[in-house]
């Protein structure tokens, strides 16, 4: 049970695809200009995330070790024409929206890396798992980059939301007359907000490290072992 | 008679800081002649804004408060901010430009002396970026009534009477209308937003900078590097494109005595932080802000350049040091290595 809880530890926090490995961004950076579309991509890759795992780590045993990568991609890419047929038909105004992003899914360094580094040495079920839990790291980032650059860059929240679910709308979240920060929707505001979650990360990540050390230091009878280093 | 060693003591930073500032004096009050004086406004906002956000971030990176507040370097980037922005803009936007300047371009990159972009160029930039509309918002000259401009800049609503497309916007429009095309040399002296050499008033606001930046060389704050060559690029290019096609390319008057060139020549180019500091890199450099700037104002979307030819100059500037390096004193040239 302890290497799932890691498992998904890693993938939810301390090998977190955005804020720790930093693959992925350029769908990142590119959608999130607002809640909505940041969480659709974000389930969309979740979804494209698990199959592939679940898939590659089924087949690991008869994929040949030294052509494994385009037959990784051939997998991927016929997942990724999966979800982007979906889209095209179950939620189409979103369709239009994300674009070339949902195709994109394929040559995301995410999907890639999961699999390749996890799924194709690990089991079914541990795969599933890293799959979901690297996939939910990404979207916890990405829709909070989303939400951030929303609500900075035009006072709203969930704009867009009609394309999913038609009975809802946007949320109003700052004053009418807000002016909106344009630059937080533009490209340079994703790099500046996506700097600050990082730095967020590492600052929090420095201070448990020295919090750690610390009780090591007044008690140096704690066994390292239970602390995972 | 001074016993040897005849070592010259370094300058402080606050000393070269507080020379800087008294240097922008002639062309402050050149502006409050022909602007009025929401100018004062705009300094006394972004000067209290810095030294907040200053102490603010001083405090957070447990650095020690009383010798980086008392430097001046944030009150020169306060002081450069306002002078950039237009000086009937709503308060917010220049408390909300210092802000990003002193905070996320000067500290979160280390602070005095670290930060790789010009702070005042950076909130500039960024401004322009996300609210075109308030920053071309410019007093007309000769418009000094302070009420109407406190009201500007503190009330809700914009005053059109008071506001006046920049001599660079004008210039674009003439530019971009064919009928008006062959006017451009006659704009001098026969429309409302232009002077003798440039924009009306702001010719003179130029003047003040340039007295300012020459006491600055006199003082040895600058070296001439940066202002000859940027100027001299500047008069170079304009020169050569107004003589070429005078119905497409404004001349060296209006391209040096309008905008921000003086400004930039002596106080902005001339960072000792974020440009080159090779001698011959000091004149790449300025040279090239001085490209870029003639290139954006005549073929680019923006009025004025040099805020964007400035962060590009900015980029390249590591680089050009390292291709500069002068040789080790007593060496022909250097051998091998950079």
């Amino acid at each position: 049970m302890n290497a799932y809880k890691e498992i998904s530890w890693n993938g939810l926090w301390k090998q977190n695809s955005v804020l720790a490995q930093m693959l992925g961004l350029c769908p990142l950076l590119a959608i999130s200009t607002n809640l909505v579309n940041a969480v659709s991509l974000g389930l969309a890759t979740i979804l494209v995330m698990m199959l592939a795992n679940f898939a590659i780590s089924a087949l690991r045993a008869f994929i040949p070790y030294e052509i494994r990568i385009p037959v990784f991609i051939l997998i991927i890419a016929a997942l990724v024409t999966m979800v982007d047929l979906m889209f095209n038909a179950f939620l189409h105004d979103l369709y239009l929206v994300l674009g070339i992003f949902i195709p994109l899914i394929v040559t995301n360094c995410i999907v890639l890396a999961r699999v390749e580094a996890f799924a194709a040495k690990n089991g079914l079920r541990a795969s599933t798992l890293d799959g979901l839990m690297m996939g939910v790291g990404f979207i916890w980032v990405i829709a909070l980059l989303g939400a951030v650059r929303e609500i900075i860059g035009q006072g709203t929240l969930f704009s867009g939301i009609e394309m999913v679910f038609p009975t809802l709308s946007g949320i109003q979240l700052l004053p009418a007359d807000y002016p909106g920060f344009l630059i937080a929707m533009l490209p340079p505001g994703a790099f500046f907000i996506l700097g600050l979650l990082i730095a967020g990360r590492n600052w929090l990540e420095s201070r448990a490290n020295q919090r750690m050390r610390d009780k090591l230091f007044h008690d140096p009878g704690a066994s390292v072992s239970s602390s995972p280093a | 008679m001074t016993n040897s060693p005849y070592l010259l003591k370094p300058a402080s930073v606050q000393s070269v800081m507080l020379r800087v500032l008294l240097a922008l004096l002639p062309g402050i009050a050149a502006y409050v002649w022909f602007f009025g004086p929401a100018i004062l406004v705009q300094i006394a906002l972004t000067s209290v804004t810095a030294l907040a956000a200053e102490a603010l971030i001083l405090y957070l990176r447990k650095k020690p408060l009383k010798i980086f507040l008392t430097d001046g370097s944030a009150l020169v980037t306060a002081w450069l901010i306002a002078l950039t922005f237009p000086s009937i803009a709503p308060w917010w936007l220049t408390v909300l430009g210092t802000l990003l300047a002193i905070i996320v371009v000067k500290h979160l990159y280390g602070g005095l002396g670290q930060n790789p972009f010009n702070p005042a160029m950076v909130a500039f930039a960024l401004m322009i970026v996300a609210y075109p509309q308030l920053m071309s918002q410019w007093p007309a000259a000769g418009f000094t009534d302070f009420a109407a401009q406190w009201q500007a800049i503190f009330g809700a609503r914009q005053l059109d009477a008071i506001t006046m497309a920049t001599p660079l916007d004008a210039l674009r429009t003439v530019l971009r209308d064919p009928e008006q095309r062959r006017m451009i040399a006659g704009l001098l002296g026969s429309n409302a937003t232009f002077g003798n050499i440039g924009g009306r008033g702001w010719e003179w606001v130029a003047l003040g900078y340039l007295t300012g930046g020459l006491w600055l060389l006199q003082q040895r704050i600058i070296t001439w590097h940066m202002p000859v060559a940027f100027l001299a690029m500047l008069l170079a290019i304009s020169a050569t494109f107004g003589l070429y096609d005078p119905t497409r390319f404004a001349g060296p008057g209006l391209h040096l005595f309008t905008g921000g060139a003086m400004l930039a020549a002596f106080f902005i180019v001339t960072d000792p932080v974020s440009g080159a500091t090779t001698p011959k890199g000091k004149l790449i450099f300025a040279a090239g802000v001085a490209v870029l700037t003639w290139i954006i104002r005549s073929f680019g979307a923006y009025p004025d350049g040099i805020a964007f030819a400035v962060l590009l100059m900015n980029i390249a500037a590591p680089l050009i040091d390292r291709y500069t390096q002068p040789p080790v004193f007593g060496r022909k040239q250097k051998d091998g290595g950079a």
